[in-house]
């Protein structure tokens, strides 16, 4: 297992051709004992004029960039310019959020309020700061990662890495000269003075091998696998938007305004003639009873319906037509008296013109639709039937035993 | 910049002047060889630990939270007593590596790493605590702002909110900052490699880093500013952290003094865990000529410091209580020091005040095993005194007919010790894996490591007359 590992390992070396250099020059470098030597080299090395070339120490000796000639670095300006976009993305967020977008009153302070928000103002402005510093300072002022320059893997890289101090001076630069390099190297005391080349693969050192089925199908599986987690996140732990299942939708509250229409109303009004359920029309509105035709009491006659015919009549006839439909009002003359409804005429009347008097109204007698249902007029009949029928009884209606 | 060569003459920073390729041998010898029996052990103690501490946060993910002590009136029981514990102890970290550096404290090389790593796996492991607190840690992303389906935000008025943004803010700092001094020394490590497997890691997380001087340049600035950056950072996160019981109206925990006392109660804490860990790990690894007695002398002189500053703390909290003339906060401290809860009480008062101060005698900052007990009591103590924070404040609070009392269960004492075998284990394999000494620091303080003097200014006017 481990060393098939190895040999996985192994073979993504050789094939970056990290393994073999090429005949190409990079540069000569040369090895120094002490701090002093390398220091001293440095400076002699800036002084010949030379501009490609490079000190590599395992630690950062003191003074070296003055012997050098370096410019100062300029990494501080960066950080504070991205600490004060942290300072500022920190109270634009917290503004949007709670002073803007979504009010709540909390404690009765300010929607936006400024001294609770500063200690996360402060900290974001430190987490800007120091991801750009370290970031910065790595990708645009150092120029890294770079897994594949040539000085990596080399014996002096080794040594400089570890106990050594070294300078290289590069091939590209315009003063180069092999000789002259080793000469000078020698006069300065260095005791290891040796050649570095490209490696054979990539000697331009620009190029990486981005274009490989390896890569292309790396990247796949981890676009499949980053897919999943991200749909599983957002869909089932956080709901974040867009990924809300549709919870969230555009609407128009009842009563409230909107500009799409013309008339600047939320609510459309039905189109006309519509009919409300359970509000069918009533046919013989506003006609003489004569005219009423083809309506038939569909309730049958028993206990339970006739109970509340007699409750409702109770209720809402009885006040004025009395509790046993004399035309006694109980209203004491506010009202004109209305007829006894034991007069000839009603009595001949069909069920279905008492109906329509009750919800169409008579004379004085107002609709009484709103607060008697269709089938409460109905049982009402009924018991107006047994009112009559009680108060003219015949001497057969007598049961003898 | 210039270096005082008195200063490590006076004091060495590396007993038995090694030369730097043995310096190298020594502190990457963990990484290049097998494990010792020694460190097995060490480490099967620890996974044990941290094994019995998941297996009983699975009970509690399954049967929920009620499998722990806290309940009405002590709602915030072991949870946030170990969460307030270990990012305290985070703090030592921070404060080696940022603080000292900024005053320019050479000793800090030989203890910063290791102090930076502590940093990282104390927050690790108190940042499972709020998480595990709030019931169902698979919804932690509700903690932070982000645009969900109810539309409404988080609330930024809220101290735990801010505690949030600061515990993440102070790990991916923390974690930067480590990660960015251990680029030159996975580098060296590289160069130094065979295994193939090794090389491949080390070559990624050293970023390809080579000793360049005009890096070195920028990487120096760098180091200064986010040195820079932290020392806010470090106290601004505990800071936050005593809000969390400042801004409630509690008495015992609505007080002002809370900030400036965390603060010194983390450091404290921080550098008991620091120099708890050192004394085994320099033993473990053969590294006493590296971290020295000096060091741990150092560290006892800041213990003693800050031991002193959390005593004068808790006294000012008394002498507070009876000045401001409220019954209520009168109470509390009493029943502090008198109460059901009075041998915590106690115990945090012997082992953070009374105990250190026995080292104001040289002969015991100097002697190894009363160091260690001494560094053990202040870990005991420091926990304690969180418990006392908490749960006095709580059993007893403004309502008598609700007043109870607080008892752990097996669970929470499960996930204690799940969480010191958390942080071993993750000591031990840093220890093991990467270096755990920053060798370039190291190196650049050792005696002669810097040019002389004069020929630093030597070589400045040589270049500049012509």
């Amino acid at each position: 297992m481990i060393k098939k590992l190895k040999q996985i390992f192994d073979k993504a070396d050789k094939d970056l051709g990290l393994d073999n250099r090429s005949e190409k020059l990079y540069g000569i470098a040369a090895l120094f004992d002490t701090p002093d030597d390398i220091i001293s080299a440095a400076a002699d090395v800036q002084f010949e004029g030379y501009e490609k070339y490079d000190v590599h120490t395992p630690y950062p000796v003191h003074g070296m960039d003055d012997a050098m000639k370096l410019k100062p670095t300029r990494l501080g300006f960066f950080t504070f310019f991205f600490g004060a976009i942290g300072t500022l993305s920190a109270l634009l967020m917290i503004w949007y959020m709670v002073g803007f977008d979504y009010k709540n009153i909390i404690g009765g302070k300010p929607f936006f309020n400024i001294p609770p928000s500063m200690p996360i103002t402060f900290e974001l402005t430190v987490l800007f700061a120091a991801i750009a510093t370290i970031s910065l300072m790595l990708i645009l002022f150092n120029k890294l990662p770079k897994v594949n320059h040539p000085l990596i893997d080399t014996e002096y890289m080794k040594r400089v890495s570890s106990d050594r101090f070294g300078i290289v001076i590069q091939q590209s630069d315009p003063k180069f000269n092999k000789d002259e390099i080793v000469n000078l190297f020698k006069k300065l005391g260095s005791s290891d003075i040796s050649y570095i080349n490209y490696f054979e693969k990539d000697e331009s050192n620009t190029k990486a091998p981005i274009i490989s089925i390896k890569f292309i199908l790396g990247n796949f599986v981890l676009f499949i696998g980053v897919s999943i987690i991200t749909y599983l996140t957002l869909n089932y732990l956080l709901f974040i938007t867009p990924f809300d299942w549709m919870n969230k939708q555009p609407r128009l509250m009842p009563q409230s305004s909107s500009t799409f229409f013309k008339d600047g109303r939320g609510m459309r009004n039905p189109v006309e003639g519509t009919v409300a359920k359970n509000f069918i029309p009533y046919e013989y509105q506003g006609m003489p009873d004569s005219l009423v035709k083809n309506m038939a009491n569909p309730l049958p006659v028993n206990d339970s319906v006739i109970n509340t015919g007699k409750s409702k009549f109770n209720i809402y006839c009885s006040p004025c037509h009395g509790y046993f439909a004399k035309g006694d009002s109980r209203l004491r003359g506010q009202f004109p008296n209305p007829p006894s409804l034991h007069t000839e005429k009603v009595r001949k009347w069909q069920d279905e013109n008492i109906y329509h008097v009750i919800t169409n109204g008579q004379n004085s007698m107002p609709s009484y639709t709103k607060q008697i249902t269709k089938d409460e007029r109905w049982a009402i009949i009924h018991y107006i039937r047994v009112l009559q029928r009680a108060q003219n009884a015949n001497d057969t209606d007598i049961e003898t035993k | 910049m210039s270096f005082d060569p008195t200063y490590t003459k006076e004091l060495p920073l590396v007993t038995e002047r090694a030369s730097f390729k043995e310096l190298d041998d020594v502190i990457f010898k963990p990484t290049e060889t097998k494990p010792t029996k020694k460190w097995f052990i060490a480490i099967s103690i620890s996974g044990t630990a941290a094994l019995i501490g998941a297996i009983c946060l699975g009970y509690t993910f399954y049967y929920g939270i009620g499998m722990w002590g806290n309940n009405v009136p002590v709602g915030w029981g072991f949870d946030i007593i170990n969460f307030v514990f270990w990012i305290g102890i985070g703090h030592a970290g921070t404060l080696i590596s940022a603080i000292l550096y900024l005053f320019r404290q050479k000793w800090r090389t030989g203890i910063a790493r290791f102090a930076e790593a502590m940093t990282i796996f104390a927050v690790m492991t108190a940042g499972i605590f709020p998480l595990i607190h709030v019931g169902r840690p698979w919804l932690a992303g509700y903690l932070f702002p982000y645009p969900n389906q109810n539309s409404v935000w988080v609330n930024f008025n809220s101290p735990l909110l801010w505690d949030v943004f600061a515990v993440s803010t102070y790990f991916v700092v923390s974690f930067l900052f480590w990660g960015m001094g251990m680029i030159p020394d996975i580098a060296n490590l590289r160069s130094r490699t065979k295994s193939g497997v090794k090389k491949f890691f080390y070559t990624i997380l050293s970023f390809g880093w080579r000793n360049s001087n005009r890096h070195w340049q920028h990487y120096e600035k760098a180091y200064l500013i986010l040195a820079g950056l932290s020392t806010p950072l470090v106290l601004s996160v505990h800071t936050i952290v005593s809000f969390d019981f400042a801004v409630s109206v509690l008495p015992g925990w609505h007080t002002t003094i809370f900030p400036p006392y965390f603060v010194a109660g983390a450091i404290f804490s921080g550098f008991g865990m620091v120099a708890t860990v050192l004394i085994i790990v320099r033993k473990v690894f053969d590294m006493e000529h590296i971290i020295t007695l000096n060091h741990l002398e150092k560290m006892c002189k800041i213990l003693l410091a800050t031991g002193s500053m959390v005593g004068y703390a808790y006294a000012m909290e008394f002498f507070i209580a009876w000045y401001s003339g409220n019954p209520a906060e009168q109470f509390v401290f009493i029943n502090r020091a008198f109460g059901p809860y009075a041998w915590a009480y106690w115990i945090m008062i012997s082992c953070n005040v009374i105990f250190p101060q026995l080292f104001w005698f040289k002969k015991i900052r100097r002697s190894i095993p009363i160091m260690m007990i001494l560094v053990i009591l202040v870990n005991v103590g420091m926990w304690f005194e969180r418990f006392v924070i908490i749960v006095t404040s709580l059993h007893r609070d403004f309502l008598p007919s609700s007043w109870g009392m607080y008892a752990p269960t097996l669970y929470d004492l499960g996930i204690l010790l799940g969480s010191f075998g958390m942080f071993f284990t993750l000591i031990l394999l840093f220890v093991k894996l990467m270096p755990s000494i920053s060798l370039t620091e190291l190196k650049a303080v050792t005696e002669n490591a810097q040019p002389s003097e004069h020929l630093h200014v030597h070589s400045k006017t040589h270049t500049h007359s012509n």
